[in-house]
């Protein structure tokens, strides 16, 4: 493989890193949105939520991408590539984002809630004073677990034309003639991004355990 | 209408597409859940070093997306002298991508059984085969019952992206019978249907699974 070629490679880390980025943050948000509908059982968006859910669970991601991609634009919706893979990795993290955090809220006791609405504490404060401090420890975990799967599961961008790593990889592979040496310089920088995500949550976990007095899980 | 007439005049290929996507998923348990068993059972009983080797294996695959995985098999397998028909290079690397998956799934989940069950075993002199056969798995396979559920519906979502080497299964009929009729809409809905009926009825023998265990 030429200079050239590692270029190309890295440029497609680039992508998939930007895309990654954007699409954890925003599907970080709009799950705790979703989770909070759910958990307050608000009247119609807790049904559409649940619905939603159980549908983009099954969806793989490929699919997920060729339809956002394919069926938008026949409803009057053109997106660009970007655009649509962007669209489809939200649309899939977002909803097991959302289940953490909702797993998360329910790990909170009444109990706490009902204190501090007996301190007059309105509902935003509870959930800014109380409820959040600790939902966020008690996600951190399995949030940076899903944000590992959505990274792995960027590839199937490149189905749709984007040029992340894995299709930097096999335009290498096309212009070489030799596909296998492209694609394991790929798993090495997908393997590096990971192991780097990896780190850092054990980092954090580090620091919370030291300042809070326990590991979330 | 318009949709509904293309997806039914496309039924066929359809209908092997999802043929291929249940031989893809039924295959894949049957050989990996088994083999992460057998993987569990070596490495518990082997000595350290060993055991480390095989969990750092484990974690590394684990580091690596399917689909990169997919194409290393693809285009890896022949140059060791192996050519493979696609679909059959696609199931190998579903079986051995998921298999460090589940052996993962069964050690984390084997911290849940209480040792005293095993210490209860070994009293009563029941040989090696006979603990993990009578004592150990009943109680994995029960503990870990909801999280191979969720895996195998990772494997469902994980053979999508074979159709990238070319394997005909449920999304590749989408994506055809969609390029060749224009017609993008009811394709793709049907495969997205396809998939949630198959994670439902995943979900259906989970629990069935979990009630006939704690019975």
């Amino acid at each position: 493989m030429t200079a050239a070629a590692y270029l190309t490679l890295l440029y497609g880390a680039g992508t998939t890193m930007a895309l990654s980025i954007a699409a954890i943050a925003v599907g970080l948000p709009l799950g705790l949105l979703m989770a909070l509908a759910r958990w307050r059982r608000l009247p119609i968006a807790n049904g559409l939520v649940k619905v939603y859910i159980s549908v983009m669970r099954p969806t793989p991601m490929i699919t997920l991408c060729l339809f956002v991609f394919f069926v938008l634009p026949t409803v009057g919706l053109d997106l660009s590539p970007m655009h649509a893979a962007l669209l489809a990795l939200v649309l899939s993290t977002a909803a097991f984002n959302c289940e953490i955090w909702r797993a998360g809220m329910a790990s909170i006791s009444i109990d706490q809630l009902e204190a501090g609405a007996a301190f007059g504490m309105s509902d935003w404060q509870t959930f800014r004073r109380i409820v959040l401090p600790q939902l966020w420890r008690v996600s951190l975990g399995p949030l940076v677990s899903e944000m590992t799967l959505l990274i792995k599961v960027t590839p199937a961008v490149s189905v749709i034309g984007i040029v992340d790593i894995t299709r930097a990889a096999s335009r290498i592979g096309a212009q070489t003639y030799q596909p296998l040496p492209a694609f394991i310089a790929a798993t090495v920088i997908y393997t590096l991004i990971i192991a780097i995500v990896v780190k850092v949550q054990r980092l954090l976990e580090g620091r919370i355990a030291q300042r809070y007095g326990y590991v979330a899980s | 209408m318009n949709g509904l007439a293309i997806v039914w005049d496309a039924k066929d290929i359809f209908f092997s597409g999802a043929l291929t996507t249940l031989a893809l998923i039924g295959v894949c348990l049957a050989l990996s859940i088994p083999m992460a068993m057998l993987a569990y059972m070596f490495l518990s009983e082997s000595p350290t070093p060993l055991a480390k080797f095989g969990r750092l294996t484990a974690d590394s695959l684990r580091c690596v997306p399917f689909l990169l995985f997919a194409y290393l098999v693809y285009y890896g397998l022949p140059e060791l002298g192996l050519r493979l028909e696609p679909f059959a290079a696609g199931l190998f690397t579903l079986v051995f991508y998921n298999t460090a998956y589940f052996f993962e799934i069964f050690r984390t989940q084997a911290q849940a059984i209480p040792p005293e069950t095993r210490v209860a075993a070994e009293a009563f002199g029941f040989s090696r085969i006979k603990l993990y056969q009578r004592i150990v798995f009943p109680q994995l396979l029960s503990a870990a019952a909801p999280m191979l559920g969720n895996q195998a519906i990772m494997v469902m979502k994980d053979s999508a992206l074979l159709m990238i080497i070319t394997v005909e299964d449920i999304t590749f009929a989408a994506n055809f019978v969609s390029a060749n009729q224009f017609s993008p809409f009811a394709p793709f809905v049907l495969a997205m249907v396809l998939y949630w009926l198959f994670s439902l009825s995943i979900d259906l023998t989970v629990s069935r699974l979990n009630r006939n265990f704690t019975k």
